[in-house]
């Protein structure tokens, strides 16, 4: 049985109410969903003296579609809600497939678009027990100083494993956030550092109040690709995200892809534009493109022994998935997995 | 005191009041406080299903929900269902129930109560599922001893009983008619 620490719970209404709750106590922290904060706290990773709840909120559920065509995502919405979102099936199909992979139906009830966009990072010797942490002399991201999973290393390494991640940096999304000092939006592109222990751009007392996805052209295509080891409650060994824009004549205009679950921040696979721009799907040159693209991102992608999984199996599985995603998108298909 | 609330919780049709400090999950206060031992522990950190429970309807885990934070939310455990079925004229425990209980879906019987609150959300919003979205379902629920199959029948056997649909062989008596009729 595994029991939470003691902590104070506030269960704000509105979103001002939160932000001063927050800026009263330095070791405040928010609980969304619960499906990632809850765990973590029972296992001691986080012994906040008190824990604001967002769950009354009303004002940060709800998707809608802004003057501009561009989508609106409370960041209560839940992800299942994403998920089924006709709005959001439209608009930024990659994103819909991304939440629908996430955990099994009662976490993605639970759990909310913020959530999984803050998620904390995971690795194989961090998210464990007190316990079992303390038997091994604990790790540099919690009570302790060496990495286990690089011999010697000086950075945290802990993996990104938030499968939103990915699709919304392929749809330039924007992050809003409410604190003290008012109001910021920062492009989600710009949001991660290369640091397991805390790899976001937020501060200890900003509540993210909503998502913002720009409208996509009329020929976009999304897809997303999720390797994991079981079809249902796993976080990603890899995720795919992937943007096929197509214009008038059905040939690429724009592509990207982002890979996630293999470093501490999701990875934009560079130079794969130029290879697949003014292709056309369906055609062999296509094909050909995707493959190149497919070992670019192979290249490209070093996964190490941070999460469950084999490394090397994890690498080998990137163009394989980045292959299986792209051609899935060209079809306006996905999405991608195997189990 | 601080660190410890009294609130009320809505909790299979009747208002509880709750006297519980705050970093008390759902499960908790359900088992420790209400007595409703029916929701289990297995895992306690939101891997297993074994503490689903039903919040406004639809299936969520006890283990990780924060107990002061479902207030106003409307909470059905398995020990709510057989009530609500005799409040809505029915006879006997729900329906489900019964089918697990004729198609012998259980051995241990730890996975059931939240097996079957799955399965009654999924019901509710579908009367007629497909193996295909009883495996969706039922995704986030782990069961240990039966293989899952029986699991299935039952609720196709449920199912079944309710549109009163002649309800298909069960997978040991299709493999005895396949295995007679080449005799």
């Amino acid at each position: 049985m595994l029991r939470l620490p003691k902590f104070e719970l506030c269960t704000p209404t509105t979103v001002a109410e939160a932000v001063a709750l927050l800026a009263e106590s330095p070791d405040a922290m928010i609980v969304a969903g619960g499906t990632d904060l809850v765990p973590n706290m029972k296992h001691e990773l986080f012994t906040p003296s008190r824990v604001v709840s967002l769950a009354q909120v009303r004002e940060l559920r709800g998707i809608c579609r802004n003057a501009d065509g561009s989508l609106a995502i409370g960041a209560m919405t839940s992800l299942a809600e994403v998920a089924a979102s006709e709005l959001v099936r439209a608009q930024a199909p990659a994103l819909a497939q991304a939440c629908s992979l996430v955990a099994g139906p009662q976490l993605r009830t639970m759990g909310t678009l913020g959530g999984n966009v803050l998620l904390d990072t995971r690795c194989q010797w961090y998210n464990q027990t007190y316990f079992w942490r303390e038997a091994l002399g604990f790790c540099m991201k919690k009570d302790g100083e060496v990495c286990h999973v690089v011999k010697g290393g000086k950075n945290c390494v802990a993996a990104a494993s938030n499968d939103s991640a990915p699709p919304l940096m392929t749809l330039g999304a924007t992050l809003e956030f409410a604190s003290p000092r008012g109001r910021r939006a920062i492009a989600i592109d710009d949001f991660w550092v290369a640091d397991g222990i805390f790899n976001k751009k937020v501060e200890r007392d900003e509540v993210l109040v909503s998502i913002q996805v720009p409208k996509a052209p009329a020929g976009h295509r999304g897809a997303y690709g999720k390797l994991r080891d079981r079809g249902s409650i796993d976080f990603p060994l890899l995720g795919v995200a992937v943007r096929l824009d197509l214009d008038a004549q059905g040939a690429v205009e724009h592509a990207d892809v982002v890979v996630t679950a293999l470093a501490a921040q999701p990875k934009r696979i560079t130079k794969l534009d130029a290879i697949l721009r003014g292709q056309r799907p369906g055609t062999p040159e296509f094909e050909a493109a995707v493959a190149e693209a497919a070992a670019l991102a192979h290249k490209q992608c070093k996964p190490l022994p941070n999460i469950p999984g084999d490394a090397d199996y994890r690498r080998d599985m990137v163009p394989v998935y980045v292959k299986r995603t792209l051609l899935a998108a060209s079809r306006g298909e996905g999405p991608v997995h195997h189990v | 005191m601080r660190g410890m609330g009294e609130y009320q919780l809505e909790v299979n049709g009747d208002t509880q009041p709750v006297s519980a400090p705050d970093h008390w999950t759902l499960l908790e206060v359900l088992r420790y406080r209400l007595g409703l031992t029916g929701s289990k522990q297995g895992c306690d950190k939101g891997d297993c299903g074994a503490c689903t429970v039903l919040v406004d309807g639809k299936p969520v885990l006890a283990c990780l929900t924060l107990a002061r934070a479902s207030e106003g939310r409307a909470i059905t455990t398995i020990e709510g269902l057989m009530p609500a079925h005799l409040r809505a004229g029915g006879t006997g425990a729900d329906p489900l129930q019964q089918a697990f209980d004729r198609c012998g879906a259980l051995q241990c019987g730890f996975c059931q109560p939240g097996m079957i609150l799955s399965a009654r959300a999924l019901l509710d919003r579908c009367p007629q599922p497909s193996r295909e979205d009883m495996r969706d379902a039922l995704s986030g629920n782990l069961c240990r001893c039966t293989g899952y199959t029986q699991i299935f029948e039952a609720i196709e056997s449920a199912v079944a009983e309710k549109l009163q649909l002649q309800p298909k062989l069960r997978s040991w008596e299709a493999q005895r008619a396949a295995k007679e009729s080449t005799r």
